[in-house]
């Protein structure tokens, strides 16, 4: 789960890193009134889960309130990237001296955390990485060990930070490894750090990544998701308990297991098809899991075909069978399925759906076979409707 | 031979007693696996259609002298389970479980690589030694004893392309689900380590999918080290950057971790990739021609 700036940077305080007095607001008058609260000059900075706000215009300094409010009228409701601008965070503008860049990245290669600095801040760490390598200083820390206090000076020495702040760089990247540790991050990112011109050190943005497996324990990071900022079919899918994830395309895909699915998807563009989306039924599905998949995968209008692509282990195909029958009854769908059953039960599955004689649902075999049908379906529908 | 699971296996089943522990544990032991025990703390005493339980792995491991464990609890619980079979002494774990906190296998993998104990999992389907012995939740019908070591990150994936190698006749030395978490116990270099050992294994079926740079590892490993053929797949072509597809593992991240340059990687160290499972089994037959039984 990623985190908007400012609870990034609630996260962080918690923690014990410097970050500048701010207000969060959601309207124009929360906004003025915020801006009249933390004093001149302050920066409204948009609040949406999408790099380059700066660039877009999402971010301005306000040096009275006049200004304040004209940013923020301009801010709010503000397409960036595509995701419109509902929040906003007005704090204490900074007088900057020197930017720098830290991060702690959860590195599933080297299966630890990976602590980073850099001089360098305020820009594009990827392309410093790609321009200027040496610029960055890393260190993996053993997570039984943790972080000790000679990494930190490591750390401040080996980028080139200041000399006066080697001691402050190093005690806020400790706070930030407690942070990436306590609240079980797969990444914290502060860029720029800054350190302003009375030499303090203080992170100016705030980009955090949770671990969604973890949040079970963390029920304060679990409340800050924002099902509204999500997308409608992933929403619903989620509510029910379905792994969907939403693509361009026109052919509905379900299958069972995050793999074969993925493979499915390949299948289908191989073919000349392009899939609306993943949607894992999970192992064992049953009917009535069926069901709600096949509402998911038709509330995308776009879905012209549907493949189900199930090879069953645990999952049986008579299962599938049932709810694909279920749903046919319940959802009426128009488009035309291409089923392939495989595996556990796959004769018992495919007697019931021959017997159910479901409109415009078509039988196939090999994966590879029910792949080139369905997108030749799409595209007659296609046709039909154009 | 086969590796990791055998004849030789004696396992115990941490989360037995549960719904899905009972039940996939009965069909390991129905297809020959030798279950000598189940942990269930405050359940010790009790058994799962005569097969004893224990309060703690230690007592299992005592009364019953087991040398594999199978963890089947739910993921809070998973990290715990494993630590505690490792100190139990337990050689090989195998954790069917999906969904464990990542900080959790930072923590059991960099504790269990400073021992002998092996890790498979966790997010995964366990291991089939065909004809000897099931840790897991394979469907052990589809498949029969052979020359074909397959090792993957996905499930179903791996029962798809182990079905179509079995319709053109071949069959399997061990099939090893390697989980498709972002921090699993054994990668496909440790797995392939053992394949290229093992004298039953002459042929080994690598899938990987997106995310991490494992594949790409691997790749430099088999060059150096693998004298054995080796096919390759990978599933992921058309996700999407920065979006989890299904496995907790399986993700794009900016460029890093894409199919495209697995499969380039996989190939420029003269590993064939198969571009559809079908293809894999093609690729395969082709390698083996001949020693394929009819």
């Amino acid at each position: 789960m990623d985190l908007l700036e400012y609870q990034g940077k609630q996260l962080l305080r918690r923690h014990g890193v410097p970050v500048p007095e701010g207000v969060h607001a959601t309207s124009l008058e929360e906004a003025t009134q915020g801006a009249a609260d933390i004093g001149y000059p302050c920066v409204i900075k948009a609040q949406v889960l999408i790099g380059g706000r700066g660039k877009a215009g999402g971010i301005k300094v306000a040096k009275d309130a006049d200004e304040a409010e004209q940013h923020a009228k301009a801010i709010l409701g503000m397409d960036i990237r595509g995701l419109t601008v509902h929040e906003l965070w007005i704090e204490e503008a900074s007088d900057i001296a020197a930017e720098y860049y830290a991060s702690i990245v959860f590195d599933r290669s080297a299966r630890a955390p990976l602590v980073m600095l850099s001089t360098k801040g305020g820009m594009d760490i990827e392309e410093v990485a790609d321009s200027d390598p040496d610029a960055i200083a890393r260190l993996h820390v053993d997570p039984l060990l943790g972080f000790q206090d000679f990494h930190g000076r490591r750390l401040a020495f080996e980028a080139g930070v200041d000399a006066d702040v080697v001691r402050p760089v190093g005690v806020l990247l400790a706070k930030l490894y407690d942070a990436f540790i306590a609240e079980e991050a797969m990444l914290l990112e502060v860029n720029p750090l800054i350190v302003t011109s009375e030499r303090e050190v203080r992170a100016l943005d705030a980009k955090v990544t949770l671990d969604d497996n973890s949040l079970f324990r963390h029920t304060d990071n679990a409340a800050l998701r924002d099902p509204s900022a999500e997308d409608p079919q992933e929403q619903m899918a989620k509510e029910r308990g379905l792994t969907y994830v939403k693509l361009d395309g026109d052919i509905g895909i379900l299958g069972n297991g995050a793999g074969l699915v993925m493979s499915t998807l390949d299948v289908v563009a191989q073919a000349g098809g392009s899939p609306a989306n993943f949607l894992d039924a999970g192992g064992g599905s049953k009917a009535d899991a069926i069901v709600s998949a096949v509402e998911v995968i038709l509330s995308d209008p776009k879905v012209a075909a549907v493949l189900f692509n199930i090879f069953g282990g645990i999952t049986r195909c008579d299962e599938v069978a049932r709810g694909l029958i279920e749903a046919f009854a319940t959802v009426k769908p128009d488009v035309p399925f291409v089923v392939r059953l495989d595996g556990t039960n796959d004769k018992e599955g495919r007697r019931l759906l021959a017997e159910a004689e479901l409109p415009n649902v078509h039988v196939e075999q090999t994966m590879l076979g029910a792949a080139a049908l369905v997108v030749a379906l799409a595209k007659d529908r296609e046709r039909l409707t154009a | 031979m086969s590796i990791l699971v055998g004849p030789e296996t004696k396992l115990v089943v941490t989360g037995l007693t549960g719904r899905e522990g009972t039940f996939h544990a009965g069909n390991n032991r129905r297809y020959g696996t030798d279950v000598v025990a189940g942990v269930t703390p405050g359940k010790g005493g009790q058994d799962v259609d005569g097969v004893p339980v224990f309060d703690t792995v230690e007592a299992a491991v005592e009364a019953t002298g087991a040398n594999t464990a199978m963890v089947f609890v739910p993921p809070r619980f998973a990290a715990d389970s494993i630590f505690e079979a490792h100190d139990a002494g337990i050689e090989l774990i195998v954790c069917i479980t999906e969904g464990i906190p990542a900080h959790d296998m930072l923590r059991v993998y960099t504790h269990l690589r400073r021992g002998t104990a092996r890790l498979i999992g966790p997010n995964c389907p366990g291991v089939l030694s065909p004809g000897k012995a099931n840790v897991g939740i394979i469907p052990a019908s589809f498949f029969s004893q052979g020359n074909v070591g397959v090792v993957s990150r996905s499930g179903t994936l791996t029962y798809q392309i182990g079905n179509e190698l079995a319709q053109r006749g071949f069959g399997n030395s061990t099939i090893v689900g390697i989980g498709g978490d972002p921090i699993v116990g054994s990668s496909f270099i440790d797995i392939i380590g053992l394949f290229e050992q093992d004298p039953q294994t002459e042929l080994i079926v690598m899938c990987g999918e997106i995310g991490g740079d494992e594949e790409e590892r691997t790749a430099d490993y088999i060059a150096a080290n693998v004298s054995k053929p080796v096919v390759g797949y990978i599933a992921g072509f058309t996700a999407p950057p920065g979006k989890t597809m299904g496995h907790a593992g399986a993700i794009v991240s900016g460029s890093q971790g894409t199919a495209v340059a697995k499969a380039e990687a996989l190939e420029a160290k003269g590993v064939r990739v198969g571009r559809t499972p079908t293809q894999v089994s093609e690729i395969a037959a082709d390698v083996l021609g001949a020693s394929a039984p009819a």
